[in-house]
């Protein structure tokens, strides 16, 4: 009983997981770009939800409505500048010009708020409670909500990348940006939108992190990063339901990592990691590319 | 052939276009009038394809100017230039791999002009498209991924469309029956700039036929106007050896143009 609980919170808090990584998958796939900023973005998600809930006293739970496009405004913004720049320069140079972009905002949140951490409280007993099934499995209804978030978006991103003219554009510029030019696509605004659109989840998930657990400025580098690429390449790089699929099995190896010993908990999740990596270097969800 | 009329629809002047150090176009001046089907012919590595590139406006050209119905485009990006209606079939066709048939024309509808052309006529085009429409373009074959290139480059309803290289790695016959939907295409007032490897081909449909050799341009005229022995010097670069030193002396200095009447 004790691992099927295991497997069931793993399970939600993969849809966490799937949230910071859906994002980065993106990114990738639309751009190219691997973004090295995306888990301080998420931990500035939750500053900027601090900043905004501070101010306006809107509910905790209802601060993304503000801070989603806040963050969206921002990612189309650092898009057709900084990274554009970078793109412009060759593919690698993104590579750098974000792994600056992690360590200006890392170190800006030190110098103008401070080291601690910070959690968004949610006073709320419907999102603080729990309800158990049988007694051993207890579901927090705050991972439940996460969880149907995180599936809202993608089915969403799904329905938008499918049907939309805009997630249309997306993908034929992610195909081939030249014939898109030819077909009167403006090939960086596009990248624009989907940058819009990473950032929004990024921001997301950072209110749910910040709601579920607690940040601090270098908790973007050294979790959340992290557990997105995992996500990522356990998945499938570039895939979306893979990031699903990803972030579930990256949180299920940890709560069975912590039951056999709490301190095991991120490295069972990492060793899985690597495993995919040698074993199945294409993820879970994606076929091996075709030459 | 009724004379065409005075205005170019297109017009490249003095275009020179380097890939680095390496220069790919000297010097190269053409005029397209309307309804013309003008073809640019010439060895593999001659520049046709870097032409058409700086045309659409994926090559920045160093030198020279691209006009479209007389106004300078040269510094447009190409998403705009095609908007105002320079269409083109990249080489190699570029079809999005991950799109469907139809979704592939659907992009090439998404900033479309106003004009004769829309997807269901593309599917009454080609009569096969509108029943696999579902399917994604790399289950396709060469012949069929051509048609849909050319369709979505009509659905934008370009004022001037810029086929490279239609023959490229097509069997013969399947060349043939693109070039027969060439008509049904004219007629619907379209201007072709095609550029083409295989000169039987090109000297069937054209009006005009342009010769590249190594970057320059090394004849010029209506295909009645020049004779198979002309072209080949023009096409391979030789000498007087195969053509007549009084003819050639015509067909190097590139003056056939003021033979047109425009």
């Amino acid at each position: 009983m004790e691992w099927v609980n295991d497997v069931i919170q793993g399970i939600l808090t993969g849809g966490l997981y799937a949230l910071f990584a859906c994002g980065l998958s993106l990114m990738f796939g639309v751009m190219k770009v691997v973004n090295l900023a995306h888990g301080d973005l998420a931990v500035v998600g939750g500053y900027v939800a601090l900043g905004v809930i501070a101010i306006t006293h809107v509910p905790v739970l209802w601060s993304f409505v503000i801070v989603v496009p806040i963050m969206a405004g921002l990612g189309y913004l650092l898009q057709r500048t900084l990274i554009q720049g970078a793109l412009d320069r060759g593919v690698l140079t993104t590579l750098i010009v974000t792994f600056g972009l992690s360590v200006v905002i890392e170190n800006a949140l030190l110098q103008f708020v401070n080291a601690n951490s910070h959690s968004l409280g949610v006073g709320n007993s419907i999102v603080t409670g729990s309800f158990s099934i049988g007694s051993q499995i207890q579901l927090a209804y705050l991972l439940l909500l996460i969880f149907a978030v995180a599936v809202a978006v993608l089915l969403g991103l799904q329905y938008f990348l499918s049907s939309s003219r805009y997630g249309r554009m997306i993908r034929a510029v992610a195909d081939d940006k030249e014939a898109a030019q030819l077909s009167g696509i403006n090939y960086r605004h596009v990248f624009g939108i989907a940058a819009a659109i990473a950032f929004g989840t990024v921001a997301l998930a950072g209110i749910g992190y910040g709601m579920y657990s607690q940040f601090s400025p270098s908790t973007g580098t050294d979790t959340i990063l992290l557990f997105a690429f995992a996500a990522v390449v356990i998945g499938g790089l570039g895939s979306l339901w893979g990031t699903l699929v990803g972030g579930v099995v990256l949180g299920i190896a940890q709560q069975i990592g912590a039951q056999i010993n709490q301190s095991d908990q991120l490295l069972a999740g990492y060793v899985v990691f690597l495993v995919i990596l040698v074993v199945r270097p294409q993820g879970l969800t994606t076929r091996r590319a075709q030459s | 052939m009724s004379e065409p009329p005075s205005e170019p629809i297109l017009e490249v002047r003095d275009l020179t276009v380097h890939h680095g150090q390496l220069q790919a176009l000297e010097h190269i001046s053409l005029r397209v009038f309307p309804g013309e089907v003008y073809a640019m012919i010439g060895a593999n590595g001659a520049g046709k394809s870097t032409l058409l590139r700086t045309i659409s406006g994926l090559h920045t050209p160093t030198e020279g100017s691209v006009l479209l119905d007389g106004k300078d485009v040269t510094k447009v990006r190409p998403d705009r230039r095609a908007i105002l209606g320079i269409g083109m079939v990249p080489e190699g066709r570029r079809l999005f791999g991950s799109l469907s048939v139809e979704e592939n024309l659907q992009v090439g509808a998404s900033y479309a002009r106003k004009g004769p052309w829309h997807i269901e006529r593309v599917y009454e085009l080609f009569g096969w498209m509108k029943d696999r429409r579902s399917q994604k373009t790399s289950q396709l074959s060469g012949g069929e991924q051509q048609s849909v290139a050319i369709g979505r480059a009509l659905v934008a309803n370009p004022r001037v469309l810029l086929l490279d290289e239609l023959s490229l790695g097509l069997a013969p016959v399947i060349v043939q029956r693109i070039y027969a939907m060439l008509p049904q295409i004219l007629d619907t007032g379209l201007t072709v700039l095609l550029v083409e490897q295989d000169v039987s081909q090109a000297l069937r449909v054209a009006s005009h036929i342009h010769c590249l050799l190594e970057g320059r341009t090394t004849l010029e005229g209506r295909p009645s106007d020049v004779d198979a022995r002309q072209v080949e010097a023009a096409y391979f670069g030789l000498s007087g050896a195969t053509a007549a030193p009084a003819e050639e002396a015509q067909l190097w200095s590139g003056s056939t143009t003021s033979s047109r009447g425009s």
